[in-house]
């Protein structure tokens, strides 16, 4: 097991380093650190001289990957992919291009993205489980067609309407919640509910009708016919035979997302004005912030990396069949 | 009618499709007495499944029950009864068992929890535990404290069915409906299995509805008979009836178009056609379209189902209409087969085949030991002749028909064929000698490409071999191909999906005659087929090698197929062949403890209620028992047989076993 995680982590470097390297090239080679220190300063009207100096300043006047000015290690670290790039692997997130601590930001800010992400997840994972049950229980009824429909209106109406609409009907004509915004401790739970609301039901279609899918294929296997055969009453084949398998999908599926909880939403984070990891990565290019959002897509990776590894580990926790070799 | 427990009265059934709704189960009426075993026979699609399914009320969403049909069972229609009310019967009074063991069982769930569901269902019981391991120990489930913590996919095939019939016997039903409960097991398995249903119905006196295509299992069990055919009951009558005078003429081609030893000089009769497909509008007597005595009555006028011991639907033994059928001309399509002719030479010869599966653990994946699925493994295949390699299933067969043909990589051994020694050939070397070779497999329809038309499959290998220069030269080759194996011209320009399961086996021995071999390795060719369609597939096999003298490694489990097909025989057990011989010497004078158990499981249509199995299971080629592999299971194990394992003893000029009994 302990040698299992460590040698998908080994494995994981590699990918990690491929992205590092990706990034770093499509951040510093396509768009150069003149063209960092032009958008930072304002377009127009910039001297060379500012340039060197914004340059100076925030430590872009290094070479790329070599720096033949320097002596013995320092030719390689005294350099930008080293000194922006590979740090990353340490954690090391330094300061974003405006001046900003962004190890710190990212600590402070993930509190706020995880309020609305965490519950989002649980409470879309149970009412989309229930309402798969509901039409698979009552399947090629009536009521499962209309569920279906109903999943396919609700797939195709676009998030942002159940942004706007959510803020126009919840918030400002029946003024139950704030329509925006964000506060600290207890006060937070007001700013939550409604973008937590919109996240659920803007999820139910695609979560309901993948859950059913799932029902239904297992539905389908031999083991259902001889529990029915044995005797058993449909609700307790569908909540004992066919939950339990079609868990293992479900609860894989569920888990590989979990890490990258972290990283909020970008949608709904910056229409509700949450001060969360979404609504920074969304500030960061708009500001053209590029360091901040290296360091996004750096951690990112890491977590979806980690929910791998989990998802391989919760698949040993939930199906007898698969044991770790 | 009051003698039975069971009776399902003109039971109508079907599916809806374009033309309406299809009657898959048309007028089925049959009686269960208690304590006897019901054998319901056909061809696959006859309905057989649905019938049982009917009278579990468990019928797919899909199906209607249609007209006047009604199942009695203690007084009541089951077909009227609401679910509230079936539900308790089922499992308590009929419980059912099925084909697959392995996905019968929850994957999921252990084996106690799936079992402590009957018991607390049906009997009340909250502690169930020790009522279950006495239920297994019925079985003969060794180790039942152990098992109850498994899941399915720790146990043997045997043991999932067993484990099946352990929690249908647990409501103790009156009824035990059995669908196909052997046909995913090895004979030596299917003999233990079937002997234990014997074993409980004689000692609970439950009844059972056992559901089957193999007349010979049917002998082995049955105390009456059903046979289906296209959704009618066409005949039926205590088994020692039907089995000394059947009577339709469809379970009269049924017997014909069994292979066995006595047959070998001649083709095997076969039913021309298919079964007619539920899509269709039926003529009257169903089997008319196949019928050897059809006449047109029979198209237009349903035979009757007489009220008699012996019923048969057929115009034949109706005394209004026997006289149309005064001379039965049968255009009876056997045809003798020309002789074997003096030695025939060595085609291709492996000596010594290893074939190591690595078995990978740990962080470094280090190998920590070996699968030895091949170990040591010799054969002679002779130009024109037949090699049966018989055994059950994991014991190295299909992984020797691979090695033969360099499929593997980790393969030891020296293999001649003509003037070359393939393991040193490079893989460029080889390409033009894979042409010589081919492989045919056991499932006809995972092996073709459902996105290629029939004439793309039988040129793709032309093509790769470089056979024929244009294609109006091809093109006539492959018509020639499809008059060879019996296939319409037509086919050529349609999918694998269109045709039926004996039409895609021969779509795959044309694309393997398509290159000229001179070897096939026919890997269960037909053990996805019905017997009629067997019999075709077998007589086509047979004609090519007279015709093309092709040689044939057969690799089967089907000893009747073998006694019929093949000259000589290897038995293989854990990856050796421990027998060896011609076949009538084989068959006839097994010397090896595990020959003579094989043959003994095969049930047989002559010797009916006699057979006997092997005890236990096949060991795990990763860890074989120390000595003589066969040890553990064989009755007459010595002291030494643990120790070493035996040298080849000879008997004949060909036939030699390795068994210490003959040191
Ligand atoms: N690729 C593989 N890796 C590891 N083990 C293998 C592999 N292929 C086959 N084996 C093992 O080798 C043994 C022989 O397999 P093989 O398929 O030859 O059996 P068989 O006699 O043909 O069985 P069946 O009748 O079920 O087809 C089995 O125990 C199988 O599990
Ligand atoms: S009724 Fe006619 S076609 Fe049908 S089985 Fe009898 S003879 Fe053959
Ligand atoms: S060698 Fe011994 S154990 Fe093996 S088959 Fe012969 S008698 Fe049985
Ligand atoms: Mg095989």
């Amino acid at each position: 097991m302990f040698a299992y995680v460590l040698r998908r982590m080994i494995y994981a470097i590699p990918v990690l380093i491929g992205v590092n390297i990706i990034t770093f090239l499509l951040f510093f080679m396509v768009n150069t650190p003149d063209d960092m220190a032009r958008a930072q300063l304002g377009d127009k009207y910039v001297t060379q001289q500012a340039i060197e100096r914004w340059k100076v300043d925030h430590g872009y006047n290094k070479p790329l990957f070599y720096n033949q000015t320097d002596e013995g290690m320092k030719k390689a670290t005294d350099t930008l992919f080293f000194q922006k790039s590979l740090k990353l692997f340490s954690f090391d997130f330094g300061r974003s291009d405006s001046g900003r601590d962004i190890g710190h930001d990212i600590k402070q800010r993930m509190w706020a993205s995880l309020a609305i992400a965490v519950p989002i997840m649980l409470i879309g994972i149970l009412i989309n489980i229930t309402f798969a049950m509901l039409m698979v229980f009552f399947r090629s009824t009536y009521l499962d067609i209309s569920g279906v429909v109903f999943c396919v209106i609700l797939m195709s109406v676009s998030s942002l309407f159940y942004i706007i609409g959510g803020q126009y009907l919840i918030g400002k004509l029946l003024r139950l919640v704030p329509i925006s915004g964000y506060a600290g401790g207890l006060d937070a739970i007001k700013f939550i509910i409604l973008p937590v609301v919109v996240g659920v039901i803007s999820g139910i279609g695609a979560g309901s009708r993948w859950y059913r899918s799932i029902f239904l294929e297992e539905m389908g296997k031999q083991y259902v016919i001889t529990a029915r055969a044995k005797g058993l009453s449909e609700i307790t084949v569908l909540f004992k035979h066919v939950l339990k398998n079609a868990s293992i999908p479900i609860i894989t599926g569920v888990v590989v997302i979990i890490p990258s909880l972290f990283m909020g939403s970008l949608l709904l984070e910056s229409f509700f004005g949450v001060p969360g990891l979404g609504s920074y990565v969304i500030d960061a290019i708009r500001q053209q912030d590029f360091a901040i959002v290296r360091a996004m897509v750096f951690l990112g990776t890491v977590l979806y990396i980690i929910g791998l590894i989990l998802t391989d580990l919760a698949y040993t926790w939930v199906d007898p069949r698969v044991r770790l070799n | 009618m009051s003698d039975s427990i069971l009776d399902i009265i003109d039971l109508k059934l079907g599916f809806e499709t374009s033309n309406g709704v299809s009657p898959a189960v048309d007028g089925l009426n049959l009686s269960i007495r208690p304590g006897e075993t019901y054998a319901l026979l056909g061809e696959s699609g006859c309905g057989k499944s649905l019938t049982a399914s009917a009278i579990m009320q468990l019928l797919p969403d899909d199906a209607w029950i249609m007209g006047d049909s009604e199942i009695l069972y203690e007084q009541r229609d089951l077909l009227q009864l609401p679910e509230a009310d079936m539900r308790p019967l089922r499992g308590k009074s009929i419980a059912m068992i099925f084909q697959e063991p392995m996905s019968s069982l929850n994957p999921v769930m252990t084996i106690g929890q799936q079992m402590s569901e009957v018991l607390r269902l049906h009997l009340g019981l909250s502690r169930p535990k020790a009522r279950m391991l006495e239920l297994m120990v019925k079985v003969g489930i060794p180790d039942a404290q152990r098992r109850l913590n498994e899941y399915p996919h720790q146990l043997s095939g045997g043991m999932r069915q067993r484990m099946m019939i352990a929690m249908a016997l647990a409501g103790e039903p009156d009824i035990l409906i059995a669908d196909e409960p052997t046909t995913a097991l090895d004979v030596t398995i299917q003999a233990q299995i079937l002997m234990l249903m014997q074993d409980l119905q004689r000692e609970k006196g439950m009844s059972i509805l056992l559901i089957t295509h193999d007349l010979a299992v049917v002998a082995q069990m049955a105390h009456r008979v059903g046979i289906m055919y296209a959704g009618h009951l066409v005949e039926e009558g205590s088994a020692d009836d039907f089995f000394k005078n059947p009577l339709h003429p469809y379970s009269q081609q049924l017997f014909k178009s069994l292979p066995n030893i006595h047959k070998r000089n001649e083709s095997l009769a076969t039913i021309k056609g298919i079964v007619p497909p539920l899509t269709e509008v039926f003529e009257k007597c169903r089997f008319a379209s196949r019928c050897p005595y059809v006449k047109d009555t029979c198209r237009n006028i349903l035979p009757k189902w007489p009220n008699a011991q012996h019923k048969v639907r057929c115009h034949i033994y109706d005394d209004h209409y026997k006289n149309l059928f005064m001379q039965l001309d049968s255009d009876d399509n056997q045809k003798a087969r020309n002789g074997l002719t003096n030695d025939p030479e060595n085609l291709l010869s492996a000596k010594d085949l290893k074939v190591y599966f690595p078995i990978k653990k740990g962080l470094l994946k280090r190998t920590i030991g070996h699968v030895k699925a091949v170990d040591g493994v010799s054969l002679h295949l002779k130009t024109g002749r037949t090699l049966a390699l018989v055994g059950e299933s994991g014991c190295g067969k299909t992984t020797v028909g691979k090695a033969i043909l360099q499929l593997l990589p980790n393969t030891e051994g020296n293999i001649q064929y003509q003037e070359y020694v393939l393991n040193d050939l490079s893989y460029n070397q080889l390409k033009p000698l894979r042409g010589d070779l081919q492989f045919i497999f056991q499932d006809p329809v995972t092996s073709l490409n459902p996105r290629m038309m029939v004439e793309a499959i039988i040129a793709e290998g032309m093509q790769a071999q470089r056979r024929y220069k244009n294609s109006p030269e091809r093109m006539i080759r492959i018509q020639q191909l499809l008059d060879q194996v019996g296939l319409p011209r037509d086919s050529l320009q349609r999918y694998p999906h269109e045709f039926s399961g004996g039409q895609r086996q021969r779509i795959c021995i044309a694309r393997a005659l398509a290159v000229d071999p001179k070897l096939i390795i026919c890997d269960e060719p037909t053990s996805a087929l019905d017997v009629s369609v067997q019999a075709q597939i077998l007589n086509l096999l047979r004609d090519l090698q007279d015709e093309l003298q092709l040689s044939y490694l057969f690799i089967t489990h089907n000893i009747s197929v073998v006694a019929y097909l093949a000259h000589e025989v290897a038995v293989m057990y854990l990856g050796r062949v421990v027998e060896q011989g011609p076949i009538s010497q084989v068959l006839e004078g097994a010397k090896h403890p595990y020959t003579q158990g094989l043959l003994a499981a095969v049930p047989s249509i002559e010797k009916r209620h006699a057979f006997q199995g092997i005890q236990g299971e096949l060991p795990s080629p990763a860890n074989p028992p120390q000595g003589c592999h066969f040890h553990p299971r064989c009755p007459h194990a010595m002291g030494q047989c643990r120790k070493k394992y035996p040298k080849s003893s000879g008997f004949s000029k060909e036939h030699w076993a390795k068994c210490f009994l003959y040191d």
